[in-house]
């Protein structure tokens, strides 16, 4: 009972300590911040489209996101991409660039344990569950999908 | 559809993804591997209910460049070669689908981890 009471104290004085975020601020933040990267991918799409007229959308879209990743992994490296997520908060790390940032961000700042125990095995931390997550989702889909396709 | 238009809806819908889940971050102090499973989990299971694509023509990049986006084409992939492919397309699709996303997300976090160092520890 009392160890309960102390939890809840400690649990209190943590909630206390921890930095307040404005709410409606960090809400424009995140919209705006979010909704710019959005725009920057739809640039980066209708730019390929129109230089390479011949490419399918599938392809298009690839190229886009391949190139939104470069660009965020070059922002982490430089130190950029983390100060933008400061205030930013969910519009940089919902974008796929924020997945990107997941696996840099990570990465380089374990370099220091070594390439092996450092680099490569931190680099999952964040981007591990999301791959996880997803490809047993995607064989879940594709088994119902396929029990569908029976019948 | 006028250019000018697109952008701003790309604009609108991207932004209002994010600060979706900028609203979870700050009521529920979810961490930003949740965020990111959360909102992957939302696209694969637009695409396996089948809305996704009509969403995608109206909202372009404001949904494909989320990790909505990355979660959609995992299911998006898995159905597709499941039709093709039969049991193969179960394992094989989803992953066919995103490997250049994944594979350059960590091919460059390695080549520019290698390269520079970090920043985080000196501010």
């Amino acid at each position: 009972m009392d160890k309960e009471k102390m939890n809840m104290a400690y649990s209190k004085f943590v909630e206390n300590r921890l930095p307040k975020t404005k709410f409606f601020p960090s809400l424009l933040w995140a919209f705006l911040v979010g909704g710019l990267i959005c725009c920057i991918g739809q640039g980066i799409f209708d730019s390929i489209g129109a230089i390479f007229p011949s490419l399918e959308d599938k392809v298009v879209q690839s190229y886009t996101l391949i190139i939104i990743i470069f660009l965020a992994s070059f922002l982490t490296g430089i130190g950029v991409y983390d100060r933008i997520g400061n205030f930013a908060g969910a519009g940089s790390i919902v974008p796929i660039s924020g997945f990107s940032n997941s696996v840099a961000s990570p990465a380089l700042e374990f370099k220091r344990e070594g390439v092996i125990f450092g680099v490569c095995v931190k680099m999952f931390t964040i981007a591990g569950p999301v791959i996880v997550t997803g490809i047993s989702a995607s064989i879940l889909v594709g088994i119902i999908y396929y029990i569908i396709g029976l019948f | 559809m006028s250019s000018v238009l697109t952008y701003l809806i790309v604009f609108l819908i991207g932004g209002l993804i994010c600060s979706l889940a900028q609203i979870l971050i700050i009521r529920t102090r979810m961490t930003s591997a949740r965020i990111l499973v959360l909102f992957e989990l939302i696209g694969v299971f637009l695409q396996a209910i089948g809305i996704f694509e009509p969403i995608k023509e109206f909202a372009k990049s404001g949904i494909t460049v989320p990790i909505i986006g990355f979660g959609a084409s995992l299911a998006k992939g898995a159905i597709e070669a499941v039709a093709k492919d039969g049991i193969l397309g179960i394992f094989t699709g989803g992953i066919t689908a995103t490997a250049g996303g994944i594979a350059a997300a960590v091919g460059f976090a390695y080549l520019f981890a290698l390269i520079f160092s970090s920043h985080s520890k000196k501010t």
